[in-house]
């Protein structure tokens, strides 16, 4: 299933085969080229194949962009514990649906990136940690790799290259954690999904205590393509430093909302004029997220000249995040996103270290009985208070995920928490009250 | 050793071995950094985030839990940064649990009820600050696993696996290590203040392992056991037996007055009537020439056998004298002289290479060896070893594990090993026993063993010569008496029977029965009627171990003092006991005086292996005998060795008298 119609303005490379008939067959995809990248990178030393990932400019899509090719030469090729490759399909920052996409329409370019993956550290197994709430996505995969077993693009010496690479399919239980790359091989192994203390890194004791590749799905899909059109091809689509495409979700107040593959360096404006189709009922945009609800918020004055890319973002002090586009229009109450949001975190948070535990869910209290009338004065600068307390002193990301946003709310948009305070309660949309679930 | 690294804490100048972690480092300087979670010897959390610090060069402040030292490290604990951070966490600790008066913090807070895990421990959520410290031991340093986390985020709490209860050993460590009294003592609990107590170090008196125990005690009452100061062989360790299981004592069938048959029924009398009663039986047998035997006790202290085997020998003129014992280490003696293998102590098995255990299920029998085991295990990667009848929790971390007797079959994985700690229960005696110590010499490396034994001075009762083969310090005493087995099937005038129980049925659980008395009279020490003391003429009630100074000798050969912790109405130690009868039967000039350390010098002077330092054990140290060095040239006979097999909660006569191991027993055991 596709979100929408595919724009003109698109520069499809992961998504090229979204919307052929059965794109998700292995028989489609190999008549599209599939599999060819494989047995290119097959004839390639593990060197190689790193190079040109590393001359791709391909940055971790999950959301901390991280480059890619760097992180495959951390693994230990000579460690003599098996390594594995693991796929984060964890895909639960809001705001972000572009994994589903992938791998429903597409399941095969995802195990051709693993493999590829697998040949560059001699790794001979791999996992797909699917998120818990995409139950009917395992099925897919586990269709898409009974598929490529019985053609033998799996399993024991495959198309005769002598290399051997199991791939599982593994479901999550529902957690936000799991999307954090310790917390998910945690839950890999059958524990608890609870963040590991870094160092050591998943590169060097991973899943099972062994060396591990670990990366985004839509990290991986972009594997093929740049081995099969050249690294250099794949990073010349984008701009220097952010090299390829983005798959981009549009959501909120937008009059096409869907999922797109943009090339990095997408300029803001015309993505949400020409792309999105501009705000609905012709709105203004009050308030924008870059890349998941964990992201800064930006303002519209903000986004003049913003360019959808790692280094633009980082400039204006957000992120591209996991491209998870949140437009908010001139209607929308400020509080209530922020209330929204930390409910989200409140929900997730995993417990283990106090900041996070305590902290979101403080943060819910307060907000949630802010904007249900009963704030005062001295919770406006109480929430930025306690937001700072907990950002940089999480365990893990999540802790920072939810300060992020909510200090740049209260400092960006001050005045709408003044507003509810001296006005009725939420001034800009009656919506009832938003008592915790 | 690696060189060492130097770093900066506060402007002074540190210095430490490679991957002390900065918390470690901080502490050899005297500077404290705080922490909830943090916990020597366990896996780190960094839950807690209260030792966050400041280090030059790292843009966020760090866990000084989690960071290893690095050359040139600056580290900064005491910066505005620093405890504004510290202050922060305080406050979001204290949103959902019990306290701050003030706070800035004015919404409902998550409040769980109090909770029952078990029949000793309490779970009170609102204390709880989430540090897994519980959660950890149980895991980490039981290899239980009881204790998990359920639910997240804010409503996250410390559960039992099981769901409503706990299936574990009930050992208490969760609530030693809590660090906030969310977990409680379901004995202790509500029953005093700490600062209320007299605290006194001493000695468990159940099984042999020989672990430190404190008891805070009140008004002559033991209210809590536990083991803060950590100074005992047995580091922060204890079972349910030395936490919990010394509330025996007033149990309402402890006996307190002496009891004389009279009519056929045992009647309470006064000391002066049953000590003379027994003087008098004494005196006149011997007079007459007849046949007295002696049974002792492998609770009582080295100096009560020292004195009791004098005592039969010097002025009963008998050698029929015996205890029940529980494994041969008299053959481990005579094979290990003039070989090159030992006898190992209890901080070998926490220390060496490797451990092979052979016969015994320690996690239930041996709870603190197994302990330290798997201790070496986790601190040291030790390669340990099993070869046993059952599946035994070593078996889940060890090199191998082999099930039956077919210890030769690692014979070449041991000779690659650099040494190895031997452990054997009583299923390994006689010839099987030379045999295992001529293995473990082909192994041509540094063998040591423990033998096995049941109970908290069965060591130090053979060391005393409670054997008719056998004097103090294993000098035959060349002449032959009768085994406690001949002493209860004959029939002899006099029965002496010190803490001990011989006409129970053998290992038999039930209360029911006993093998009749064929003594024509029979006199008891004991705490309760026993099967034994039923049928005595003259009951004198005896104290408890923790009601006594002495010393006792672990399974090791560790010596170690007992002192009194408490009085018990009308109970006197047996020592005490001995020296009375002694008084009364003119025979105390013979015999020394009966105080402790009278004796125990005596034992120091004449019995080989106890000319001990007295320092170490003046202040609560422990020290290994070295009984023997040489052969020992006795006849082996296995009928006469034998394990009761104790488990975890049960411990013989003592076990049987206390509420808390029955109150656990219905919990199956979990490995």
């Amino acid at each position: 299933m596709l979100f929408n119609e595919p724009s003109p303005l698109e520069t499809r490379v992961l998504t090229r085969r979204f919307g052929l008939p059965n794109s998700a067959s292995i028989d489609t995809y190999l008549a599209t080229e599939g599999y060819q990248a494989f047995l290119k990178a097959a004839k390639m030393t593990p060197e190689e194949i790193i190079a040109e990932v590393k001359a791709s400019n391909l940055r971790g899509r999950g959301g901390a962009g991280f480059p890619t090719g760097m992180k495959w030469g951390f693994v230990p090729r000579n460690s003599p514990k098996p390594k594995y490759i693991v796929v984060n399909g964890d895909e639960s920052e809001p705001g972000t649906c572009k994994d589903r996409v992938l791998i429903e329409n597409d399941p095969h370019q995802l195990i051709e990136g693993v493999l590829i993956a697998g040949l560059s550290v001699d790794a001979h197994a791999g996992y797909i940690y699917i998120r818990g709430e995409y139950r009917y996505l395992i099925e897919v995969m586990e269709k898409a790799l009974a598929e490529a077993y019985e053609k033998g693009w799996l399993g024991k010496n495959i198309q005769g290259t002598g290399f051997d690479f199991d791939l599982y399919a593994h479901t999550g239980a529902g957690a936000y954690e799991c999307g954090e790359e310790s917390a998910l091989l945690e839950s890999l192994e059958g524990k608890r999904g609870i963040p590991r203390i870094r160092p050591p890194f998943p590169a060097v004791a991973g899943a099972f205590q062994c060396p591990t590749i670990l990366n985004n799905v839509e990290t991986f899909c972009a594997v093929p393509a740049i081995l099969r059109d050249g690294g250099a091809a794949f990073a010349a689509l984008g701009i220097p430093k952010s090299g390829g495409t983005k798959m981009t979700c549009l959501t909120g107040h937008i009059n096409k909302p869907g999922v797109y593959e943009l090339r990095l360096g997408f300029p803001v404006k015309q993505m949400i004029e020409e792309v999105g189709g501009g705000i609905r009922n012709g709105k203004k945009l009050k308030a924008f997220i870059p890349g998941g609800s964990s992201c800064p918020v930006l303002t519209a004055a903000e986004l003049e000249g913003a360019t959808m890319d790692y280094d633009s973002m980082a400039s204006r002090k957000t992120m591209l995040g996991s491209g998870g586009v949140i437009i908010m229009d001139e209607d929308t109450c400020m509080v209530k996103a922020a209330v929204r949001i930390m409910r989200f975190y409140a929900h997730e948070s995993c417990g283990w270290c106090i900041p996070c535990r305590e902290g979101t869910t403080w943060l819910k209290k307060i907000l949630t009985r802010f904007h249900d009338g009963q704030g005062t004065r001295t919770d406006i600068n109480l929430i930025g208070d306690i937001a700072k307390n907990m950002l940089g002193r999480t365990f893990c990301p999540l802790g920072d995920a939810a300060a992020m946003p909510t200090i740049s709310i209260v400092e960006k948009f001050r005045h709408e928490f003044e507003d509810h305070l001296n006005g009725k309660p939420c001034p800009y949309e009656h919506s009832g009250s938003m008592v915790t679930v | 050793m690696a060189a060492l690294i130097n770093l900066t804490i506060d402007g002074r100048a540190v210095r430490v071995p490679p991957q002390t972690l900065v918390i470690d480092a901080a502490k050899t300087v005297g500077i404290e950094i705080p922490a909830f979670c943090y916990y020597e010897g366990l896996s780190l959390a960094a839950a807690c985030r209260m030792c966050l610090v400041e280090v030059e060069k790292m843009p966020k402040l760090q866990t000084a839990c989690t960071l290893p030292v690095a050359e040139g490290m600056v580290v900064r604990t005491g910066t505005p940064t620093v405890a504004q951070a510290r202050k922060s966490m305080l406050e979001l600790l204290l949103t959902n649990r019990y306290g701050a008066g003030e706070s800035r913090y004015s919404e409902e807070k998550v409040h769980t009820p109090e909770k029952q895990f078990s029949p000793v421990v309490f779970f009170d959520a609102p204390r709880c600050i989430l540090c897994f410290r519980c959660v950890r031991v149980c895991n980490e340093g039981l290899g239980v696993g009881a204790l998990g986390v359920v639910n997240r985020g804010v409503v996250s709490e410390i559960a039992p696996n099981a769901g409503d209860h706990l299936e574990c050993d009930e050992c208490g460590a969760c609530i030693d290590i809590c660090p906030v009294g969310a977990l409680t003592s379901g004995t202790y609990r509500y029953q005093t203040r700490p600062w209320e107590m007299t605290h006194t170090g001493t000695i468990c008196t159940h099984c042999g392992d020989g672990c430190k125990t404190t008891l805070g005690t009140r008004n002559d009452q033991i209210i809590r056991g536990n083991n803060r100061d950590r100074s005992g062989i047995n580091g922060e360790f204890l079972c349910i037996k030395g936490r919990y299981a010394f509330d025996f004592y007033d149990h309402p069938e402890r006996l307190q007055s002496p009891l004389l048959r009279v009519n056929g029924k045992l009647e309470e009398v006064s000391w002066a009537t049953a000590l003379a009663a027994v003087a008098q039986k004494f005196t006149r047998t011997l007079a007459d020439g007849g046949g007295f035997g002696v049974i002792g006790s492998n609770h009582t202290t080295n100096e009560e056998n020292f004195y009791l085997q004098k005592f039969a020998r010097e002025v009963l003129k008998t050698n029929h004298i015996d205890h029940h014992r529980t494994g041969d280490i008299v053959t481990l003696l005579d094979a290990l002289s003039g070989k090159t293998s030992k006898l190992a102590t209890v901080s070998d098995l926490y220390e060496r290479k490797a451990i092979l255990v052979l016969g015994a299920d320690l996690a239930l029998e041996h709870p603190m060896l197994s302990y330290q085991i798997r201790a070496n295990y986790r601190h040291h990667q030790a390669h340990v070893y099993v070869v046993t009848a059952q599946a035994v929790r070593e078996d889940k971390y060890a090199v191998a594990s082999v099930r039956g007797r077919d210890y030769e079959s690692l014979h070449d994985k041991l000779k690659a090993e650099p040494e190895l700690v031997i452990l054997f229960d009583d299923t390994y005696q006689g010839d099987d026993l030379r045999k295992l110590v001529d293995f473990a010499e082909s192994l041509a490396i540094p063998v040591k063993f423990i033998c096995l034994l049941d109970y908290a001075n069965s060591r130090g009762a053979l060391d005393m010569g409670l054997t008719p083969e056998l004097l103090p310090g294993y000098v035959p005493s060349g002449q032959p008496g009768m085994h406690a087995a001949e002493m209860i099937a004959a029939s002899l005038d006099v029965l002496w029977v010190v803490g001990a129980n011989p006409l129970r049925p053998n290992l038999s659980r039930d209360r029911e029965g006993a093998v009749p008395r064929k003594a024509g009279f029979l006199v008891v020490q004991d705490m309760f009627l026993t099967e034994t003391a039923r049928q005595a003429d003259v009951v004198l009630p005896a104290a408890s171990a923790y009601e006594k100074n002495g010393t006792v000798t672990n399974t090791s050969g560790e010596v170690q003092r007992l002192t009194r912790a408490i009085h018990t109405m009308g109970a006197k130690p047996d020592l005490e006991i001995m020296g009375f009868l002694a008084r009364e039967m003119g025979a105390a000039s013979a015999l020394g005086p009966w105080i402790p350390e009278t004796v125990f010098a005596e034992i120091r002077r004449t019995v080989r292996g106890y000319e001990i330092p007295m320092p170490v054990m003046a202040t609560g140290g422990a020290v290994q005998t070295a009984p023997v060095n040489g052969r020992i040239p006795v006849e082996h006979r296995p009928a006469l060795v034998q394990s009761d097999h104790n488990g975890l909660f049960a411990s013989g006569t003592l076990g049987r008298y206390s509420k808390v191991l029955n109150s656990v027993l219905e919990n199956p055991l979990s490995r």
